[in-house]
């Protein structure tokens, strides 16, 4: 009946003029795992380069011009960062997961407007596309911007005197405005399309959590759009916003970042709190513990993070009173989430636990990103950062959260709803060799990086002082293990689409509560032609 | 390096961490002990008390992370399907939402204390006895002795071999350093003629950015003598890696006689204020 309503486009049109939810969050999940797989090959340059002391591999890349190499490695980290943050983590999360299943977890056809959504997802081609062109034209003397995901000024501006800068930025406009379209359409669809009966308060946890994300986006996005026009305008139109020289201030720039870029880390791991609670519940067989309270844990870490961006800048020269403001508040931001971690032990005490793949990631993300959270209260104290700030131990602590809070409760989504999206059952040792060979990649990666920063090493470095050498080796050994993970992940993804095997309705059992296991596996192209109504 | 040497060492540092506690103290040397896990050892009560707060963090991070990890395994063993086929279907406990909620806080305050201490210890200049300026440039320092002149110079990375032979730490040598005397109070001035750079000593649990157009402020007073080691601590380019700061602590009349020296030498280097003004300003688009 429904196909009768709408038209039903084949081939090139279905995807490139889409207007169905479905379709393009499985664009933007491919999307992101290709994403995916750039970000990660930058970060196996650089832990190559890193694996032993002196420049030694990145001069393969620049005909053997050491000085090209270093900012070559430069160019590595930044687009590492850029693309992990705004082309993997957003996308898979919000655009993939977040379009496939929100709508159907309200009960609702669509999205509310489905040619912005189509926007929303064409941009972010452009967008990388930019991206990796940026990385061709002259930056700083040699190719790429080499400024950090950061772009600070003034390296961003008078330290880059070529085009790359100008490419990254419209990049960054792109992304923006297409996660601005995105949250937009979010917010509508949860705000107006719910089922009949289905009131906020019995909202599944994950619409919750893209909610609260999707406002974090609507309101620091626009902050970060007008800091990055201001570099536009500083390197193009002789403006002064970051300029000393010409009564500007460079610090504002980092305000302006971080208040957006704060909000933006909670946005990266936010949908996955969300994700994580309805696969703990699933395979505990017991709802969730404290749905409220978990609930509006995620609303108070939502607000909080807004006010909460300068203990990134601990180290700037601002007036002790405002750190002391700043340690305060961050330190507040632990208690929602102890309330979220607790909940979800909980949660799963008294259940009856099955050990399925996507458990395992969502188990392995609560205990990582548990590390990952108490750095976060040690980095939190302006007084202990003065010796981290900048050093390895930061980027330990953002990768327990990002790469091991986030990109688990990918993976755990992945594994939860691939049956739903595709229809075809995962196999089973291979994700699971995937779960193991990522979880000890990851730490055997990132533990060791708590000593290096201890012991002083900067980021950013392509070359290091010898004393730095273990760690740094064992951290490129634990790279190859995760590595070697990722192509176990790819081999999964082939046998799952090329299996001949069905899923039912509901592959995980009657504690799989939410909408979308009421329907076929996978969905019809347009669900609930008539509403669901929830008692 | 063959799987079974770092084997070696890694267990080897594992022994010296568990033995000596997290700051695994090198025996007097002022920059990273190879396989180090903690911090360099201090030498400055700055430092020292940054060291033993981050102690006292760290066993509540190693508390919290075991009582998660063990509250796991329990849930392992006495929850999974097998030995609890039927689950329970209790989805709230106000004293328990009560007591995860409040004890956090507890845990925070306790943790505020000391933190807000050390903050105002490292931020509230003491009156100094010498000044020294410091800024930062693509890619190198320039250092002012105000006191003295204003006298300056500008420190530049050793190549290894220079490093080898002046008997630096490779990376970290630098041919010239400033020179501080020992238990004085020290006020650093930092700024930077192009980008940020940041002014890093870890050994004294100093860093502060660099940042053009502003004089940022710290201070450190040292309690032993030796050459001290640090980086550069802020994203500014191409060689961001590779501007070494060097701090070499003396007696007050090897200072002094430093002082004398440097004022000589260093005085045909003084740039007149226009220059350094040019210097300062963007380059043309």
């Amino acid at each position: 009946m429904s196909d009768q309503a709408h038209a039903n486009p084949t081939g090139w049109r279905r995807w490139l003029l889409s207007t169905n939810h479905k379709d393009i969050g499985t664009m933007y999940l491919i999307f992101a795992i290709f994403a995916g797989l750039v970000g990660g090959a930058f970060s196996g340059l650089m832990r190559g380069e890193l694996m032993e002391p002196g420049i030694n591999y990145l001069t393969m890349f620049t005909n053997g011009d050491v000085e090209a190499a270093k900012h070559f490695f430069n160019v590595l980290i930044s687009g590492h960062g850029l693309i992990m943050v705004f082309f993997m983590v957003m996308p898979a999360l919000i655009g993939g997961f977040g379009n496939w299943f929100v709508p159907i977890m309200i009960g609702a056809p669509d999205m509310a407007f489905p040619r912005m959504n189509n926007i929303s997802f064409w941009l972010l081609p452009a967008a990388i596309g930019l991206l990796i062109l940026s990385t061709m034209v002259e930056g700083a003397t040699y190719p790429g911007v080499g400024a950090g995901w950061t772009i600070y000024a003034p390296l961003s501006t008078s330290g880059h005197t070529g085009p790359a800068v100008d490419l990254a930025i419209f990049s960054l406009h792109l992304a923006g405005a297409s996660s601005i379209m995105g949250a937009i359409n979010f917010i509508c669809t949860i705000f107006n399309m719910r089922a009949p009966g289905m009131t906020l308060h019995k909202m599944p946890l994950f619409v919750w959590s893209i909610l609260v994300t999707v406002f974090l986006l609507l309101l620091s996005l626009p902050v970060l759009a007008g800091a990055i026009t201001m570099l536009l305008t500083d390197r193009n139109f002789g403006t002064h916003f970051f300029d000393a020289a010409g009564g500007g201030d460079p610090l504002l720039y980092q305000h302006l970042f971080w208040f957006f870029g704060h909000p933006e880390v909670y946005v990266l791991i936010l949908p996955g709190f969300g994700l994580v609670s309805h696969i703990i519940s699933t395979f505990s067989g017991k709802p969730i513990f404290g749905y409220l309270g978990m609930a509006y844990a995620m609303v108070a870490i939502g607000v909080v993070g807004f006010i909460v961006w300068a203990h990134h800048m601990y180290t700037v020269g601002m007036d002790v009173d405002t750190k002391a403001y700043f340690v305060a508040a961050t330190m507040v931001i632990a208690v929602p989430t102890g309330i979220k971690i607790f909940s979800w032990l909980a949660t799963m005490w008294g259940g009856s636990i099955r050990f399925e793949t996507p458990m395992l990631f969502a188990l392995g993300m609560i205990f990582l990103f548990t590390i990952g959270g108490v750095t976060g209260v040690v980095l939190a104290n302006s007084g202990i950062d003065t010796a981290m700030h900048d050093t390895y131990y930061v980027v330990a602590h953002f990768h327990y959260t990002m790469s091991m809070g986030a990109l688990f409760s990918i993976f755990a989504g992945w594994y939860y709803w691939i049956g739903k999206m595709s229809g075809k059952p995962y196999p089973q040792f291979v994700s699971k060799l995937h779960f193991w060979l990522t979880f000890i990649g990851v730490n055997v990666i990132f533990f060791p990086q708590h000593f290096l920063g201890l012991a002083g090493m900067p980021r950013r470095i392509p070359d290091y002082p010898d004393a730095y050498s273990l760690w740094n080796y064992v951290s490129t050994v634990g790279y190859m293990i995760a590595g070697v993970g990722t192509l176990v992940f790819l081999v999964g993804v082939f046998m799952t689409l090329r299996s001949k095997e069905r899923v039912g309705d509901n592959q995980w059992g009657e504690s799989a509560t939410t909408l979308e296991w009421t329907l076929s596996s996978p969905p019809p192209f347009h669900q609930f032609n008539e509403l669901p109504r929830i008692k | 390096m063959s799987l079974n040497k770092i084997f070696n060492a890694v267990t080897a540092s594992l022994v010296t961490f568990f033995i000596s506690g997290s700051s695994a103290l090198a025996n007097g040397r002022n920059y990273a002990e190879p396989d180090q896990l903690g911090f360099m050892e201090p030498a400055t009560q700055v430092m020292r008390d940054i060291v033993s707060f981050h102690d006292g963090l760290l066993i509540m991070c190693i508390l919290v992370t075991l009582f998660v990890m063990f509250l796991m395994i329990y849930i392992f063993i006495k929850f999974n399907a097998k030995a609890n086929p039927t689950p329970s279907s209790t989805t709230h406990h106000t004293g328990l939402e009560i007591a995860w909620t409040t004890v956090p806080i507890l845990i925070l305050l306790i943790i505020a204390i000391p933190s807000f201490k050390l903050l105002y210890l490292e931020d509230v200049i003491p009156e100094a006895d010498l000044t020294v300026k410091a800024i930062g440039n693509q890619w190198y320092w320039t250092y002012e002795y105000p006191d003295h002149d204003d006298f300056s110079f500008d420190a530049i990375i050793l190549t290894d071999e220079e490093a080898a032979a002046a008997g630096h730490p490779r990376l970290l040598g630098t041919d010239t350093h400033i020179v501080v005397p020992v238990n004085k109070t020290v006020r650093l001035i930092v700024t930077a003629s192009d980008v940020i750079h940041s002014w890093a000593m870890p050994a004294f649990g100093v860093k502060i950015d660099a940042v053009p157009g502003k004089l940022n402020e710290t201070w450190f007073n040292v309690e032993r003598e030796g050459m001290y080691y640090g980086q550069c601590s802020e994203l500014c380019g191409k060689d961001h890696g590779f501007m070494p700061i060097m701090v070499e602590v003396v007696s007050q009349a090897k200072y002094d006689a430093w002082i004398e020296v440097s004022r000589e030498e260093y005085a045909g280097i003084e740039k007149d204020n226009l220059t350094r003004v040019a210097s300062m300003l963007p380059a043309q688009q």
